[in-house]
């Protein structure tokens, strides 16, 4: 009992400020106060993003392995970069993720701006069907991964079943995740599914934007829905169509957790996109100078990516 | 009353007018969809090895011309 009175007395105990203190503060300028308040995030922004961007930079240019830290570092020059962009292997793995990023971006596209296009129609019940379609985009990867691979079972799969029924093939028939021509769609449609409401309320919101005065003239034009579709629709929510198309275009680049818990890059080499090959080369080669060289074009080319969509983000923006 | 008021137009030379950040950032643009278009194309090696270099050398671009005036 008189422990804890003891601690409560030290817990609500009021800490004085020097008044010393107080007079430095006050007599500080605006902008020293600024930069005052906003050096503790930089120096973690440095410590957390900055330096390993720079360590890995350095990295990329000798033969670190982090499996031997002890072992004489070399400067290689950029032979690494070299090796990687001459790589027949590297180029396949950029032509497995541009499949995989060309198809998943046109689905979903074309999918979520038709939902987008159907729920902005303000139907009865809109709202629940809205949330109805959110919910793949909020369940983690990791589950989703999961949940699919029980979908994609031969024996067990509801999918299986579900293409059964509609062809008439046996069930067991085939395989989506081993099968070297499948595995590749079995991922396309999995990312699809959850990343498509993620374009639909992207396009929604585009399509909200849309003033009723400028159909309402359409009207009075005479104009069929067909022509104000193409004339005023689509041009308007172009924009935020591009945002989202450029959004999921650099995401899709990076995804390496579905792939993984999927199909981990195989059957083969089929469905090993860069990030899993730049992981077999990190982690289970323990190449680290060659993979941060590899870390280092991806990130160039999701850089540049960024800064178009930057680029398009302020052309919604000032819209 | 005596209006002394300049209807004409400003004459603004071609460079004037090409360097300026939209245009230029157009290029920058164009410069980088090509560099992700030659990293990921099936078609040619030669391409893809010197996909790196203009990825590199468009964000580089975009960055600088990004900080010239509007």
């Amino acid at each position: 009992m008189n422990d804890l009175s003891t601690s409560s007395q030290i817990t609500y105990r009021a800490v004085p400020i020097r008044p010393g203190v107080i007079r430095r503060i006050r007599g500080l300028s605006d902008q020293a106060l600024a930069w005052l308040f906003i050096t503790p995030t930089i120096v973690l922004l440095l410590a957390i993003n900055i330096f390993p961007l720079v360590w890995t930079i350095y990295l990329s240019f000798t033969n670190y392995r982090a499996n031997r830290p002890n072992a004489p570092t070399l400067w290689l020059g950029t032979d690494w970069y070299q090796s990687i962009l001459t790589d027949p292997d590297i180029w396949a793995a950029m032509q497995v993720t541009a499949h995989f990023v060309v198809w998943t971006v046109l689905i979903e596209t074309v999918l979520g701006f038709g939902l987008a296009f159907l729920i902005d129609k303000k139907f009865r019940g809109h709202g629940l069907w809205t949330t109805i379609i959110l919910l793949p985009m909020m369940l983690s990867p990791a589950v989703v991964g999961n949940f699919w691979t029980f979908l994609y079972q031969p024996q067990i799969g509801l999918f299986n079943y579900v293409v059964a029924f509609f062809t008439g093939r046996g069930a067991s028939s085939f395989q989506m995740l081993g099968d070297v021509t499948l595995s590749p769609w079995a991922i396309v449609i999995v990312d699809a599914w959850m990343w498509t409401p993620y374009v639909m309320l992207i396009c929604l919101a585009g399509l909200r934007s849309i003033p009723d005065y400028i159909y309402e003239a359409a009207e009075v034009d005479r104009a069929s829905n067909w022509r104000q579709f193409w004339s005023i629709t689509l041009p308007m929510a172009l924009p935020f169509i591009m945002l989202a198309v450029l959004f999921r275009g650099i995401e899709n680049f990076k995804m390496f957790d579905m792939v993984n818990l999927l199909t981990g890059g195989g059957p083969g080499s089929t469905t090993e996109v860069a990030s899993i090959t730049l992981k077999r080369a990190a982690f289970e080669s323990w190449r680290t100078g060659y993979s941060s060289a590899f870390a280092i074009i991806l990130f160039v080319t999701v850089f540049g990516l960024a800064n178009i969509y930057v680029k398009a983000l302020n052309r919604v923006k000032s819209r | 009353m005596n209006l002394d008021v300049n209807m004409s137009t400003p004459h603004v030379s071609l460079t004037s007018r090409m360097l300026r950040r939209g245009p230029l950032e157009a290029v920058a643009t164009t410069i980088i969809a090509a560099g992700v278009v030659m990293l990921m194309q099936p078609f040619s090696l030669t391409l893809y090895s010197w996909s790196f270099v203009v990825t590199l050398f468009g964000t580089v671009t975009f960055t600088i011309v990004s900080k010239v005036r509007e």
